[in-house]
């Protein structure tokens, strides 16, 4: 049952980013959870909402974004989606393939908060959503 | 209303664990010590190829050391601990896998630089110990021909992370109509290139092979830290 120590890993690392960032209630978090992380999504929601009782997190949406394994196969020169663990082929020319360019992530992708009005900015103009996801570059 | 903040986090779950392991592996390397974590299902026979593992090496004149990881009793401590070398229990008090600052904090009060080969047996479990980084410079992942011959395409994760494949128990290979090529097979199927031993700690089938395998690791892990100070 290693999902209750990734869930209060992941409890623990939003509560701190929650309370650098004004200390608001979490309403949700996002992970993306590769095929080969060795992590379930099921028994990972379990283990957070349980985790996450009585925190900054509590009652917070867990979105799990699913990362399909990515391997590269260097006779066809061609990143593809493994359609199977059971078998690390190219999917094209079915030769042994282990190269993994994706599956393995276990990462917190982001954290909705709920906003926080400014206490030192004219309260008639509203503040508008932190967006630093179109200043980021894509995920590897 | 207040549009909600989206805070782009985009860092590893398990950092701090990977992190920690980093720092392990460096001063690892810059003592040329080789370090192998053992993977199985529980009954594999870890502690078994383990313990004659470290008489082997020790008769050798190599210098060895293990931790093992449970989650209770010391029994396996008690078993290595016949070896001859130095050997500490980690209880992990439920926890089904081993992570970094666990092992360092038990290496804590050893001289490393005086070890050439660590070994860390971890927590029996084929799933839960994939995603935590030890430090290790290898990762052995143990199968028993009592487990059958579909155990690596069932937990390809595991499979997947190893360096080295052992098959343990060949000795029962016949009574467990326990299909060897077919084995072979899945391994390769979900690791492909991954070398593959086969042992019986009761006949001594493959022990040597096993050994040299470690030896040639270390040599090589040593020549690396030489090449690296030079």
């Amino acid at each position: 049952m290693h999902e209750l120590s990734i869930a209060t890993t992941i409890v623990d690392e939003v509560c701190r980013h929650a309370a650098t960032s004004g200390g608001s209630r979490v309403t949700a978090v996002t992970l993306r959870i590769g095929r080969l992380s060795g992590v379930c999504a099921d028994p990972l929601r379990f283990c957070f909402e349980a985790a996450s009782q009585g925190t900054p997190l509590d009652g917070a949406r867990l979105e799990i974004i699913d990362v399909p394994v990515r391997i590269w196969c260097s006779t066809c020169s061609l990143e593809s989606e493994l359609p199977s663990l059971q078998r690390f082929a190219c999917p094209h020319c079915s030769r042994p393939c282990g190269d993994i360019r994706a599956g393995r992530e276990l990462d917190l992708e982001s954290i909705e908060m709920e906003a926080v009005a400014p206490a030192s900015i004219d309260p008639d103009s509203s503040m508008p959503a932190l967006d630093i996801a179109s200043n980021l570059p894509p995920p590897p | 209303m207040n549009q909600p903040r989206i805070l782009q986090v985009r860092t590893k779950i398990l950092k701090a664990n990977d992190e920690t392991a980093r720092a392990m592996r460096q001063r690892f390397e810059s003592l040329g010590l080789l370090v192998v974590n053992m993977v199985s299902s529980p009954g594999t026979g870890k502690t078994a190829l383990l313990r004659e593992t470290l008489i082997r090496l020790s008769h050798r004149g190599v210098k060895v050391a293990a931790v093992v990881g449970d989650l209770e009793t010391d029994n396996d401590a008690r078993r290595l601990a016949t070896s001859g070398a130095p050997v500490r229990q980690i209880l992990t008090h439920g926890l089904c896998h081993l992570e970094a600052a666990m092992v360092d904090e038990h290496l804590k009060g050893w001289d490393l630089a005086e070890l050439q080969i660590l070994f860390i047996e971890n927590v029996g479990n084929l799933v839960c110990p994939t995603s935590w980084d030890l430090g290790e410079s290898v990762r052995v992942a143990l199968l028993s021909v009592t487990e059958g011959e579909d155990k690596p395409l069932k937990y390809p994760g595991l499979f997947n992370t190893a360096d080295l494949a052992v098959i343990t128990k060949i000795d029962l290979a016949g009574p467990c109509e326990f299909d060897g090529d077919c084995a072979r097979a899945n391994i390769e199927s979900v690791r492909p290139g991954m070398p593959i031993l086969e042992v019986s700690v009761k006949t001594g089938a493959g022990i040597d092979a096993w050994i040299d395998d470690l030896l040639e690791r270390r040599s090589s892990a040593h020549r690396q830290t030489l090449t690296d100070c030079g």
